[in-house]
């Protein structure tokens, strides 16, 4: 049930919660923290009219462990926390990878790490988002840079769970989260959403974890019939544990592989005067705002820059960055931490282009002036 | 009904991991006949655990399924119970991963009153691991990380899950199996939070360490300790010292959780309430 079509002033996470209910969520776990909240209290208000469900648990681990029994259950399922709650939901984030259990996890990145500035926004939960849960595991991490944007990519995020059996994560800062902005929301009809591939056999001949040429085996809800085993150790196509090497070889590859065949239909990258240009940004989130400025300063200098704003940050946008590579004498990154994509950037530039990074650590974004000023150094 | 326990297991999953004299196969044998005298449907019933060697029972259980992280399986199951209220939800749980790393899970869910029926496996030790010291190994036990004794004081489970807010609690051991079955199934039966303690042998980790060398012996201490809520109140506190009471042990009516959940969206759905600021 999403809300009436038509232009709103929103804030960030509002938009969040909004654009959720439109991709179908029907149940939210979570546990408050700075600055992600208003997502729980806005669904704590939209989903029981919607028939969903809401419960606020007695902690991080909790949320996460819910979404994933709910999923299995049949309803799209989500969770929303910031920093010191992303680190606790990790081992659940894990179950659910290798589950293949979709649902979506919502981080609004502060300043780290441990309770570090709470109200302050940071990027510096990228890596973590990637690598964050042990053992070697595919994830889906989008990232938005505007009120508008978050309301129109949670639909793809919840879409590309659902469709691919994945968790995804969905990784905002506290600029975009508490920001307000024009959504223009559309009707329901030009909504598209997604659905997860259920079984089309009976429960005599479902193989839970037998997957078809897309690699994403069909999953059935809990209690319609098909009684079927689901656990986090290493499984076999019945999704009874196993420790037959050839099966333990073979659940790792078809999730990796599952992953590369799902890339080109998760990855969002939006291209901004790339093509002539001879110094571009890559930059995500709140900075790409900044960056997005800087660019058009730079080209009203005479200074042909463009820019690369990622959306989806993994699968990492591998292709973007190699073409502008071949092209662009530098590229530079902005990030509100240390380096962390910068280091991809630097992997899929391959040695075509400079790779600079620029970093800003004191809980403050990124203005224009200073990726301008970084721009006209390189 | 009174159909055989076969058929509520998967048999081309054994044999089962379990050591020889190992009580979970008697407990895990009480809930299936609590399951089968109550005529529960194997497509409405979903069992959840966490991480442990009693955890490891719904694999080997013809119903939907879930084996999740350790301590976890309330959460998990209050997810489920959430979407499909009308499910028959129920926890298999260790009584580490009840009462050490889901200890907080576990009351909650208590205090919500959220319909899911827990059987926790207590085995004193943490079996999977090899015998460790567990929240409910008893004080001067040893374990292989209490080689000098176990100096800490375990919980009342019941008391402490009763005290949270279930609707029923009871206490039950491998060797008072048919009464274990039975509460069991009236806390299937519950609407609410119920628990059932089911005081189980671990003769590996557990026995060989504290003098108690064969299932025989552990299953003698388990029909010499366990004295009635009858028989208990009729005891001098003394004589109760070392002793563990069995039968029910708490019930109460007060709402369940998702009943509770399912009025919120009445009334939302309504128009009624739900102000963002009142
Ligand atoms: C997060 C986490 N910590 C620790 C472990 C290791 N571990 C597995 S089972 C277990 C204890 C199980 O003991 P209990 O719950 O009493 O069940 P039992 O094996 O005795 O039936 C531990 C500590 C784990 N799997 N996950």
């Amino acid at each position: 049930m999403p809300s009436k079509a038509g232009a709103r002033l929103m804030q960030g996470n509002e938009a969040c919660a909004e654009g959720a209910m439109a991709a179908g969520l029907r149940f939210f776990a979570g546990y408050p923290i700075t600055p992600s909240t208003e997502i729980a209290e806005e669904l704590a208000l939209l989903l029981p009219k919607a028939g969903g469900k809401f419960i606020q648990m007695e902690d991080e681990i909790a949320s996460i462990s819910a979404i994933i029994g709910a999923s299995l259950a049949g309803a799209k399922a989500m969770t929303a926390t910031s920093g010191p709650g992303f680190s606790l939901k990790q081992e659940g984030i894990g179950f659910a990878s290798y589950t293949e259990v979709p649902c979506v996890i919502v981080n609004v990145q502060r300043v780290g790490p441990s309770t570090g500035v709470p109200t302050a926004p940071a990027q510096g939960d990228v890596m973590q988002a990637r690598w964050g849960t042990h053992g070697d595991h595919p994830i889906v991490v989008l990232c938005p840079s505007s009120v508008a944007e978050t309301f129109a990519l949670i639909i793809e995020a919840f879409n590309i769970s659902e469709r691919w059996r994945m968790p995804v994560v969905f990784l905002m800062d506290e600029v975009v989260a508490h920001m307000r902005e024009k959504v223009t929301v559309p009707d329901v009809s030009q909504i598209a959403v997604a659905e997860r591939p259920r079984p089309q056999v009976s429960p005599e001949q479902y193989l839970p974890y037998a997957a078809g040429e897309d690699l994403v085996p069909p999953m059935a809800d809990y209690g319609t019939g098909y009684r079927y085993h689901v656990t986090g150790l290493t499984h076999d196509q019945t999704g009874f544990p196993t420790t037959k090497r050839i099966e333990v070889d073979a659940l790792t590859r078809r999730l990796d592989a599952k992953m590369r065949m799902a890339a080109p239909h998760v990855t969002f990258v939006d291209e901004i005067l790339v093509d002539d240009a001879e110094v571009v940004v890559f930059a995500y989130g709140i900075t790409a705002r900044a960056a997005s400025r800087a660019v058009r300063d730079a080209r009203a200098q005479g200074l042909k820059a463009g820019l690369i704003k990622a959306k989806t940050l993994w699968p990492f946008p591998d292709e973007h960055v190699r073409k502008a590579a071949e092209r662009a004498r530098a590229i530079v990154v902005p990030e509100m931490n240390m380096g962390q994509l910068v280091r991809e950037v630097e992997r899929a530039a391959a040695g075509r282009a400079r790779v600079v990074g620029l970093s800003r650590v004191d809980a403050e974004p990124i203005t224009p002036d200073e990726i301008l000023a970084r721009l006209r150094e390189v | 009904m009174a159909m055989p326990v076969s058929y509520y297991l998967r048999t081309s999953k054994m044999p089962h991991i379990w050591c020889a004299g190992c009580g979970h196969g008697i407990v895990l044998g009480a809930v299936l006949r609590a399951i089968d005298s109550l005529g529960l449907d194997k497509d409405q019933v979903c069992v959840v655990s966490g991480i442990g060697c009693a955890s490891r029972a719904p694999g080997y259980l013809d119903f939907n399924t879930l084996h999740t992280t350790h301590g976890r399986a309330i959460a998990f199951a209050t997810g489920i119970k959430m979407v499909k209220p009308e499910m028959k939800v129920i926890v298999l749980t260790g009584d580490g991963d009840a009462a050490a790393i889901g200890g907080n899970h576990l009351i909650h869910a208590a205090r919500r009153n959220i319909g899911i029926a827990t059987v926790c496996f207590n085995n004193s030790i943490y079996g999977m691991t090899n015998g460790q010291y567990s929240p409910m190994t008893p004080t001067g036990s040893y374990a292989s990380t209490a080689p000098y004794g176990n100096i800490e004081e375990p919980f009342d489970l019941c008391d402490l899950v009763y005290a949270a807010g279930a609707s029923y609690v009871a206490r039950g051991s491998a060797y008072h199996a048919i009464l274990l079955w039975k509460l069991i199934a009236k806390a299937i039966a519950t609407d609410g939070f119920s628990f059932v303690e089911a005081i189980t042998q671990c003769p590996t980790y557990y026995g060989r360490r504290n003098k108690m060398r064969s299932a025989v012996e552990m299953l003698k201490w388990q029909k010499e300790h366990g004295v009635t809520v009858a028989g208990a109140a009729k005891m001098p506190a003394e004589d109760l010292a070392g002793k563990f009471r069995i039968g029910e042990l708490g019930a109460r009516t007060r709402p369940e959780y998702t009943r509770r959940y399912a009025a919120i969206i009445d009334a939302a759905q309504r128009g009624e309430g739900g102000e963002r600021d009142a």
